[in-house]
């Protein structure tokens, strides 16, 4: 555990005055609020920094015990046992008001120092509803072609989601009711999960669409014929068209990815036809080949 | 009708705050009501938006129109960030 300089969170130094630390907690405050930084896990970490800066250095009790003790700290529990044996009203008065939130708002730091529970005025933190929580999820992008269940384990919760096809890479989906408890009678918040899709195919994805690409030997790219060719999920036999060029592109309908909450409606399947030339030619192929190539002069 | 909506007393009492504030929230357009029977409800999915309006009040004491500004950016930076993401899927094409 390490010592917090509440000074230098604030940007402020020891001769701060009361109004200095609140203009300083107000335009910091401003900037890193939840709820003007949404889904920013990092203003969220500064902003509780920010609060219990505020906390410590804006309560005279407290700032006079942190400033006395410093770096170190650890002494701090004889500072308290002798300060409670004076007894204190204000301060036991103080800790009973922050019941509804919870301890993890407060450092180990603070927590050694100034006890369990200190006396968060619940910025960032006014609710009736509760807490809407936020998730990550990765998953292949197999996984994602066919409507799933998935269990997740949210604060020691289990919960069964269904994963819908088609979810986007960046997706979020709400479910409803189960985020933080509600205070006072009030509803649940939110889970949002945030889908993150690793695509280690050899299709890429946009949207419902998919792109891949297949190599065509010259004879067929010539003449004709059929090649089985790879979809998402499965093979087809393709027929290539007699003197097919390089970088063709063809569509197969319906055999791309499935769109999100429509059921068995499919995006398209793009391929391009990489042509290969043959290579280590015999001696026989090159002189048909230069036969071949007399004929178009 | 005890799920969908929830008695405007009983919230702002859970805030601690006036009535004629969230009147005022509603006059501001940052909030939609629904009056049954001369009762006055806020809908229950209109409850993140409220407590993220107290919230922005009280903690950064922001006037209403502050935080009419506020909600306006917040939710075009929602939609261009909806819009990053989508473009960064399909810039996976052509790496």
């Amino acid at each position: 555990m390490n010592f917090i300089d509440y000074y230098k969170i604030l940007g402020l130094d020891k001769s701060a005055s009361q109004s200095d630390i609140k203009k300083a907690y107000r335009k910091l405050a401003r900037k890193h609020h939840p709820d003007v930084n949404p889904n920013d896990k990092e203003a969220e970490k500064k902003f509780k920094e920010i609060n219990e800066a505020n906390e410590v250095l804006s309560d005279p009790e407290k700032r006079k015990k942190y400033d006395k003790y410093g770096k170190d700290w650890q002494h701090a529990e004889e500072f308290e046992k002798a300060r409670s044996s004076q007894g204190s009203s204000q301060s036991r008065g103080r800790r009973t008001s922050s019941q509804n939130y919870g301890e993890h708002d407060f450092s180990d730091f603070f927590e050694s120092m100034f006890g369990g529970s200190g006396n968060f005025s619940g910025r960032g933190q006014t609710r009736f509803r509760g807490q809407d929580l936020n998730a990550e999820l990765k998953l292949h992008l197999r996984d994602v072609f066919k409507t799933h269940k998935q269990t997740l384990t949210v604060n020691g919760k289990n919960i069964r989601i269904t994963v819908p096809a088609g979810i986007e890479n960046g997706q979020t989906i709400k479910i409803t009711g189960h985020g933080g408890p509600g205070h006072q009678g009030g509803p649940n918040g939110d889970l949002y999960i945030t889908f993150g899709i690793i695509n280690d195919t050899p299709f890429k994805r946009d949207g419902n669409d998919l792109y891949t690409s297949v190599n065509l030997d010259l004879y067929t790219a010539l003449l004709g014929g059929e090649i089985m060719v790879n979809t998402f999920d499965g093979q087809v036999k393709l027929n290539v068209k007699p003197e097919t060029q390089n970088g063709t592109k063809i569509k197969l309908k319906g055999k791309g990815f499935p769109v999100y909450k429509k059921n068995d409606v499919y995006g398209n399947l793009y391929i391009t036809y990489n042509l290969v030339t043959p290579t280590n030619l015999t001696q026989k192929e090159k002189d048909l080949f230069k036969k071949l190539a007399e004929l178009r002069k | 009708m005890e799920k969908e909506y929830i008695l405007i007393t009983d919230f702002c009492l859970s805030h601690n705050i006036e009535t004629h504030f969230v009147m005022e929230l509603y006059e501001f357009g940052l909030v939609d009501l629904v009056v049954k029977e001369d009762v006055r409800y806020l809908p229950i999915q209109q409850l993140p938006k409220a407590e993220k309006i107290i919230r922005l009040y009280s903690d950064l004491d922001i006037n209403l129109e502050g935080i009419a500004v506020i909600t306006q950016l917040l939710n075009k930076i929602e939609k261009m960030q909806d819009e990053i993401t989508h473009l960064k899927n399909r810039l996976d094409l052509y790496e």
